[in-house]
């Protein structure tokens, strides 16, 4: 029997009422189904780390009550397991919070699954490490290291299903694991059936980033329209036993699912598409077709699948410098010339007021910003002079006095720059970097356990 | 761009052709690209050479291209390393995740036959 996909988030951000409809169908439809949130990004865990840092009792998804209420007490009702890897780096914290939401709408004995194993910090310095492919940074200092997390695949979240756990909460997963691992657990696929958990990691591939695939990210007016992009549908992918999928959304919802939908995503953050990595089996999209089957209905076979690699990936987080972020506005007559002015006076001033090392950075939102690199190159190419223009200063320094000194000097533009000048806007923030590596499968323990609150049940 | 008075062809952006979206892991930068008809593929394959595609990120760092065809889709993925300048946790740039850049590659110029427009 097909089992349902339904996906109700993409990222730490996204629109906390998108699962509604997705529910709401998954409900009319009646068959085995199961919801997954992916909001766990690479800068996500940084951030929740930086949170917890600040607030011990933070640090896992901000949203996640916003999330989960409009659709929890459905989901506990209807038998629609939840995936979330909203417990980024705190999974214990998100816990409580979904029992207290549970008991709220009446489900005082919701069963939680917690997955653990991904924070491998504590052993860092035991692990046999080598780099990540695209990774040219050294392992920080120790002093310096604020996580370490193992991106795991999909079998402890099964096992938490196999727990009759009704919401699964993981830190860092691979995030196509969130929509494998219900498929594993109701399917009974082996680990190493490798073409269908290619074709199960690639409808959680193509799940995983939400509206995505059904019109998000994706609209050019005159070009690639997309109706309703204010309502826009989440997908829910069609999984048969044998691999098969199709992508689809909930009808009445904005958006679309078309070829073009479904090849942008298929392709999203993958590398060499003949060996896509993933803990749980390397994918192998050679052969992939995608293929029209009805009015926002996409199939998508020929995925095959490699065994999965020795070695998992690893992002660790650490301390990094401060960044200062400055912007002015300058509009209306010569406004371009008056806004490379004020960059002009802006290098001259952080060279005498500035060490040496600060790095920097100035845009010119409105004539170059994003497409340039750190060095202005694009910055220097003329353009109509009108205009509305914002200059925008960024810069980072270890210590937090020089970034705040460099920002200050943009802010000095008011009195001291050209003409016209407005709207300063200045922010200021400690980063938290981020670093990649390979570990042996071997060295990573996963655990499953079902969660009570103020303790937890062994029963693994 | 105007069009190409001689040879019977035009220069167009590659936006008219084809589409493209943008993926981030680090510093590491994805654009797959794809044919919005299925004769246009192969002008992609001639003229959207990793050489023409180093030239158009080589302000920003880019350390190597590799392009990965997939007939099957009408398309090709496009992986550009170092390209972010520290990535999304590490750039001073306004968009550290380069989600932008699709459109700096469909910025590229090519000549097509206007009967393929």
């Amino acid at each position: 029997m097909t089992f349902l996909l339904g996906s109700g988030a993409g990222f730490s951000g996204d629109r906390t009422d998108a699962a509604i409809p997705v529910v709401a169908e998954l409900i009319r439809r009646g068959q085995p189904c199961a919801l997954a949130f992916e909001t766990l990004g690479e800068r996500t865990l940084a951030a929740a780390h930086r949170a917890m840092r600040d607030a011990p009792g933070m640090g896992f998804e901000p949203l996640l009550e916003e999330l989960l209420s409009p659709v929890l007490k459905d989901c506990l009702e209807h038998g629609i397991a939840i995936l979330g890897n909203f417990g980024a780096a705190n999974p214990e914290g998100a816990c409580e919070v979904i029992a207290r939401l549970a008991r709220q709408v009446g489900h005082t004995e919701v069963r939680i699954g917690r997955v653990q194993g991904d924070d491998i910090r504590a052993r860092l310095a035991d692990l046999d490490l080598q780099l990540w492919e695209a990774e040219t940074q050294v392992l920080p200092d120790p002093d310096q290291l604020i996580s370490a997390n193992v991106y795991l695949g999909a079998a402890p979240l099964a096992q938490a299903l196999g727990l009759g756990a009704q919401v699964v909460v993981t830190g860092r997963v691979a995030d196509p694991a969130l929509f494998l691992a219900p498929l594993v657990h109701h399917f009974g696929w082996a680990w190493d059936d490798w073409d269908r958990l290619a074709a199960g990691t690639m409808a959680g591939h193509l799940g995983e980033c939400g509206a995505q695939v059904s019109g998000g990210y994706f609209a050019d007016p005159g070009v690639k329209d997309v109706q309703g992009l204010a309502t826009l549908g989440y997908p829910i992918i069609e999984v048969e036993e044998d691999g098969r999928l199709v992508v689809t959304k909930p009808p009445g919802t904005g958006g679309c699912v078309t070829e073009r939908t479904v090849k942008e995503q298929l392709l999203y953050e993958v590398h060499d598409p003949s060996a896509y990595l993933t803990p749980d089996v390397v994918v192998d999209l050679s052969n992939v077709q995608v293929e029209q089957v009805g009015p926002d209905r996409v199939e998508v076979k020929g995925i095959r699948g490699k065994p999965a690699p020795s070695r998992l990936k690893t992002t660790v987080c650490y301390a990094g410098g401060w960044q200062g972020e400055a912007e002015i506005s300058y509009a209306g007559p010569n406004a371009l010339a008056r806004a490379r002015l004020a960059a002009q006076v802006l290098r001259e001033r952080l060279a005498f007021r500035a060490p040496q090392e600060l790095r920097k950075r100035i845009d010119i939102i409105g004539h170059a910003s994003v497409f340039d690199d750190d060095a202005g190159t694009l910055q220097h190419e003329s353009a109509d002079v009108d205009g509305d223009y914002r200059l925008r200063l960024a810069v980072e320094h270890v210590e937090r006095r020089w970034a705040e000194r460099a920002t200050q000097e943009l802010l000095a533009l008011y009195c001291a720059g050209p003409a016209g000048g407005g709207g300063v806007r200045r922010n200021l923030l400690q980063r938290v970097c981020t670093a990649s590596y390979l570990v042996k499968r071997s060295d990573v323990e996963t655990l499953a356990t079902l969660f009570e609150s103020g303790s937890t049940t062994d029963a693994t | 761009m105007p069009p190409n008075a001689h040879d019977g062809v035009v220069t167009v952006p590659l936006h008219r052709l084809a589409h493209a979206r943008a993926g981030d892991k680090g510093n590491r930068l994805n654009l797959s690209l794809f044919a919005y008809r299925p004769e246009i593929y192969a002008i992609l394959v001639e003229q959207v050479t990793e050489s023409r595609v180093y030239a158009l990120f080589s302000h920003r760092g880019v350390s190597r291209i590799n392009r990965y065809l997939m007939p099957n889709l009408g398309g090709m993925n496009l992986v550009l390393d170092d390209v972010l300048q520290g990535g999304v946790n590490g750039a001073l740039n306004l968009d550290g995740h380069g989600k932008t850049l699709s459109f700096l590659l469909l910025g590229m110029p090519v000549t097509v036959d206007p009967k393929l427009l």
